[in-house]
């Protein structure tokens, strides 16, 4: 089974939703990053999701696309995030998962990529340009040992939303709105109509909402359709405006407190 | 040779390339958008629209110019030249504009978002907009705005928003990111107008395939002009949508080379071109699988052209199919010979071409020597020079 899905229930089962912080690699700085994103677990985030940057984000709205320019400026290369995830998961056993575009992993080849990924105690796989429908092409037939993730999104069908739930493995991520990501100041019953219904259609996985949640209060409005959620450009945008990462640290663990 | 071509297949592939690399939230729309199309292609109602628009609207047929004075200027074989610089707005563009737009109308779509490069494909977006009355958002990047100044200003004259994209080089691969990201967001009541045979499926097929009134014209206009086929068909590729246009009538008839030129800037070696077919290797960008011109990391370049237009990493993914098979040879042109290529053509033709086209006739100089004077050879000339005055100036003024 899943290691993903197995740590997400043990937490559930402490009635507790699951808290996924993303962090793009290498961003702001390539020197203390494992330092900082040590202290994203110590300040109470029970999985990270690390951003591969890419030249081309397009599913990215403006704050994760700058985090992502400045990490390539810093120099980071695949290689780096998965020297990242080695010394993050060391001594922990909460997950690192990796959230990539697919040329920079397709040019790093399939079979290294997994093979590192999983030497280096990554549990998970995103990628959000490939859809359902390039999924068997794009992995071929590489055996993976780590969980690949794919998205619903609210222009999902039923029918997407069941064949997406089989071909993910650990969870599936729920998109709570139609766009990029980026910080969103309220949503409307529409969005909560759509996680809902996807909720009850994704039976094989656990299921996290992401995209636009970025309060305590989002937490608290998405927790009875989830066994989690992800925070991204919140957290991004909070690293952008400040110099030290206290701020930073306080609003993941004020994210944490709201889930349980 | 290739009686059996035909792509792309159920999948949306041509051969390994192509494909619907995009986000999730797209994916219907495309669904959407391609059973739109397989019902409306063979739809009388739609054909006719879509004939009378490109007759009465867009000034078609082009003609088939016989140039003398340049066959001439060589001494071998005679050259013909496609004339897209006479359609309406200026360029090709406008062919595939006009049956994107009724796509969109039967759709219901109310809000119509382009990307563009020089501005051409923006130009023929805002037009369309502007005759059928819908929102136009054009992205565009601001190093593009900067030296395509007169197409932004006519974009705005038509009744169109033009975004300026400070993303990246600033170019047009940042402006259909953009243009990308506004569709994932707004797919709702938004169609999204791709300008060249690229991104994710169905648009390189639907994109090919309004194109390709320009060869099916060019077929007829030659057969009646010299009763046969011609040996030699060059268009210039950034995108690559001008080049189907004109080559895809012909992949049958494998006895006409087909031969695509690409933007090589200031040179392969210094890195500032945008020759991907010459030097890229496949990867994924925009919504495709295609050659693609990316570092060791499998992060995309940023290029270089003196042609706006030609100024992108990827190219249509049918090209990428066609290179590997050896259908349609690929060569590179530099920004000096392309601009020596505007100078001959205005001189000895009195046709002012677009640096975009310059560059097919630039490669003139490199085909003809080995030309015979029994052998005909046809250049596509994709689009007129006036927008790009200002850059011609500073470099032959």
């Amino acid at each position: 089974m899943s290691f993903i899905k197995n740590y997400i229930e043990g937490i559930n089962n402490n009635a507790r939703k699951v808290l996924s912080i993303f962090l793009t690699a290498g961003f702001p700085n390539k020197n203390n990053f494992v330092d900082l994103a040590k202290r994203v677990f110590d300040s109470g985030a029970d999985m990270i999701e690390l951003g591969i940057p890419f030249s081309d984000p397009l599913a990215d709205g403006p704050i994760i696309q700058a985090s992502s320019k400045i990490a390539l400026d810093n120099g980071i290369k695949l290689k780096d995030v998965f020297s990242f995830s080695e010394a993050i998961t060391s001594g922990t056993d909460k997950p690192v998962i990796l959230m990539g575009y697919a040329n920079p992993i397709r040019k790093y080849g399939i079979e290294n990529f997994f093979r590192d990924a999983n030497s280096c105690g990554v549990k998970g796989l995103i990628i959000p340009d490939v859809p359902l429908e390039e999924y068997d092409f794009f992995f071929e037939s590489s055996t993976h040992s780590i969980d690949v993730i794919l998205l619903t999104t609210p222009a999902s069908s039923k029918e997407r939303i069941k064949a997406i739930d089989e071909k993910s493995s650990g969870f599936v991520y729920c998109v709570s709105i139609t766009g990029t990501t980026g910080v969103k100041e309220n949503f409307s019953d529409e969005v909560i109509s759509n996680i809902s219904r996807t909720r009850s259609l994704i039976k094989k996985n656990k299921m996290l909402i992401g995209f636009g949640v970025s309060k305590p209060e989002d937490v608290k409005t998405f927790s009875p359709y989830c066994d989690g959620v992800i925070v991204g450009s919140a957290v991004i945008k909070s690293l952008l405006n400040n110099d030290n990462y206290d701020t930073t640290l306080r609003l993941i663990s004020q994210l944490s407190q709201a889930c349980e | 040779m290739k009686t059996n071509y035909n792509y792309p297949d159920k999948n949306g592939k041509f051969g390994q390339y192509g494909g619907r690399f995009v986000p999730e939230t797209l994916l219907p729309a495309l669904y959407e958008l391609d059973q739109c199309y397989q019902e409306i292609k063979n739809d009388s109602s739609f054909i006719s629209e879509y004939e009378k628009l490109q007759k009465e609207y867009n000034g078609r047929p082009t003609p088939l110019t016989f140039a003398d004075r340049l066959t001439e200027h060589f001494g071998t074989a005679k050259i013909y030249l496609k004339r897209e610089d006479l359609c309406h707005t200026g360029a090709h563009k406008l062919n595939n504009a006009i049956g994107q737009i009724l796509i969109a109308k039967r759709l219901g779509k109310k809000r119509i978002i382009a990307e563009t490069g020089a501005g051409q494909h923006g130009v023929a977006v805002a037009t369309v907009c502007a005759k059928f009355g819908l929102q136009c958002i054009v992205y565009m990047g601001e190093t593009d705005i900067m030296r395509q100044k007169p197409n932004v200003f006519r974009m705005q004259l038509l009744g169109s928003e033009v975004r300026p994209v400070n993303s990246g080089s600033k170019t047009l691969k940042d402006a259909t990111n953009e243009a990308i990201r506004d569709w994932v967001t707004n797919v709702k009541d938004t169609h999204y107008i791709i300008g060249s045979v690229v991104g994710p499926h169905p648009y390189p097929m639907i994109v090919r395939d309004f194109q390709s009134i320009i060869g099916i014209e060019t077929k007829e206009q030659i057969m009646k002009a010299e009763g046969r086929l011609p040996d030699d068909i060059i268009a210039c590729v950034g995108g690559g949508s001008n080049a189907i246009g004109i080559f895809y009538p012909f992949i049958n008839d494998e006895k006409v080379n087909l031969i695509g030129v690409e933007a090589e800037g200031l040179g392969i070696e210094t890195g500032k071109h945008c020759a991907t077919l010459s030097v890229g290797e496949p990867g994924i960008f925009h919504g495709m699988k295609t050659y693609l011109l990316q570092n060791s990391d499998g992060q995309v370049e940023e290029v270089h052209s003196i042609s706006a237009g030609l100024d992108y990493p990827g190219v249509g993914p049918e090209h990428s199919l066609l290179k590997d098979i050896s259908r349609v040879k690929y060569f590179s042109i530099k920004d000096d010979e392309a601009l020596k290529g505007v100078d001959l053509l205005t001189r000895l033709e009195g046709i002012l071409p677009a640096l975009e086209s310059a560059h097919a006739i630039a490669f003139l100089k490199k085909l003809m020597p080995e030309k015979n004077k029994n052998e005909i050879v046809i250049v596509n000339v994709s689009g007129r020079g006036d927008k790009d005055l200002a850059t011609i100036i500073n470099h032959l003024g």
